[in-house]
């Protein structure tokens, strides 16, 4: 089969992976939440939460009604073929799943506020490119949901206030967001690099599994304080109140110019939607989130 | 914290007895309303044109639902809540207006959305964010759709719902805001955190 076509159906059978079934990780840590959550609401919404996530699977159904903006990761390795063929491909897979799963309409034209009705328009669904030694094309998609969208956030702090300056950027933010973004969320948090390069590696960071602390002993640190800082706001499931605001928190970071400390929240919601395949160069495909779902 | 299950169209002194915390079902007809649903409904009230649904009595569902067209029916895949505070600009006129008793949504709304529940008898009531399937499985038939034109998330979809929930009533008639409470509980919650982090406010 040629590689358009391959990349057109894995692409499909990830989106509809990603939206029917959430990731093992996040799964876990929801059970665990429902587990230790004390207050009386939020506890009735983590119920909610894994009632809905059992029907989503039973029914094979989209977990949540916004099935999000497309946005796919391709690490291309540097000796895959023809390349060029795979942007159409993403797009008609984006097209074929709108119609087929099916998804929510969601991309909207900011002149016209004319919705196209397959989820493509000028840059979407969006591609985010890295070109990688070999001859494997690992491909992620993110469908991400428009509520935890419109609460992340990007600031240029004070670089002599340091990491505080980044500490206080996050707390606040998640208070700020409140019961927006659907908590519990998954945080990702950067800094450095250029305004745009703090919210594309805080987004990026979204898609790291909750279970994995960051290798570096330091940024580990950092994760866990601002997870249980995030855990003291008392914001809640859904913003009723409770102990369960954030299921996890990632940190990123690149370096920075001397006079600028650019930072970066971005926030999931708990339907935290993922889901990546690795296409070789004979044709095979290894599904590594969603081993068995196909 | 005490489990309602109320039929529509629901009357004013019905609505009244709900509080803060009650857990409410509904049975009957809600209606999908989104911001570009809102907007053209308060400008045909403005324009004294009617309505292609009446309102009165029943809940409007801040939602965008998933949809699929089987033969000639319509079909709710998923119907979860979308964030409500982008509706607290027209909700007061609405509640006003149309004389819809429940709201329903996620995130809460604010104090003008609340003091407008307590003058004309309404409530918040919150569905899980994202609890699409939970509330899809509640619907029972789509009775119809108008204003498509909107695009299917900002149409208004007409349900038949059994047992509509649960709804955690978050915002009620007598001026109590669940959300409004969590503020001020996280706002003390902030001075422990920045001493906790050996920050300064």
């Amino acid at each position: 089969m040629e590689i358009a076509n391959v990349v057109e159906n894995v692409a499909f059978n990830l989106i509809k992976q990603a939206v029917i079934y959430l990731p093992e990780d996040v799964k876990q840590a929801l059970k665990k939440a429902y587990a230790e959550e004390t207050s009386a609401a939020g506890k009735t919404q983590l119920k909610a939460i894994l009632d809905n996530i059992e029907l989503a699977e039973k029914y094979k159904a989209p977990i949540c009604q916004d099935t999000g903006t497309i946005i796919f990761y391709a690490n291309a390795g540097a000796d895959v073929k023809h390349l060029d063929k795979i942007e159409n491909a993403l797009i008609n897979a984006t097209r074929k799943a709108t119609k087929e799963v099916p998804l929510r309409p969601n991309a909207v034209d900011p002149f016209t506020q004319k919705n196209s009705g397959d989820n493509t328009g000028r840059f979407i669904p969006y591609i985010n490119w890295d070109i990688v030694p070999g001859d494997t094309l690992e491909l992620t998609v993110m469908t991400k949901g428009g509520g935890s969208e419109n609460v992340c956030t990007t600031g240029m702090l004070v670089p002599g206030e340091g990491i505080n300056g980044l500490k206080k950027f996050v707390i606040e933010a998640v208070i700020k967001a409140g019961s927006q973004p659907c908590p519990p969320t998954i945080l990702g948090v950067a800094m450095g690099g250029g305004s745009d390069i703090a919210i594309k590696l805080a987004k990026k960071a979204l898609l790291k599994p909750l279970n994995e602390p960051n290798p570096n002993p330091e940024i580990a640190k950092l994760e866990k304080e601002l997870y249980e800082a995030a855990n003291m706001t008392g914001i809640g499931p859904m913003g009723l109140g409770g102990k369960t605001t954030v299921l996890g928190v990632h940190v990123e970071y690149a370096f920075r110019h001397p006079a600028s400390f650019p930072a970066a929240v971005a926030f999931n919601c708990w339907a935290a939607r993922r889901a990546t395949a690795r296409i070789h160069a004979d044709g095979t495909v290894e599904y590594v989130t969603h081993k068995g779902r196909v | 914290m005490t489990e309602y299950h109320f039929k529509t169209p629901i009357s004013e002194e019905d609505i009244r007895k709900l509080k803060v915390n009650d857990v409410l079902y509904i049975t009957g007809t809600i209606v999908t309303a989104r911001d570009q649903a809102h907007r053209r409904a308060l400008e045909y009230f403005k324009e004294g044109k009617q309505l292609p649904v009446n309102l009165e009595g029943l809940a409007v569902f801040h939602c965008g639902p998933v949809v699929s067209k089987e033969g000639d029916k319509w079909v709710a895949v998923a119907a979860g809540p979308t964030t409500s505070t982008r509706m607290d600009i027209f909700e007061d006129e609405f509640i006003k207006n149309f004389k819809v008793r429940v709201v329903i949504g996620k995130g809460g709304m604010g104090k003008r959305t609340t003091d407008a529940m307590a003058k004309y008898g309404a409530v918040y009531g919150a569905f899980t964010g994202g609890a699409a399937i939970l509330a899809a499985k509640a619907i029972k038939k789509v009775k119809g759709v108008e204003w498509l034109d909107l695009g299917t998330p900002e149409a208004l979809w007409i349900f038949e719902v059994e047992d509509f929930g649960p709804l955690a009533v978050a915002i009620d008639s007598h001026g109590n805001n669940i959300f409004m409470d969590v503020a001020k509980n996280v706002e003390e919650n902030r001075k422990k955190i920045y001493q906790k982090l050996g920050l300064q406010i």
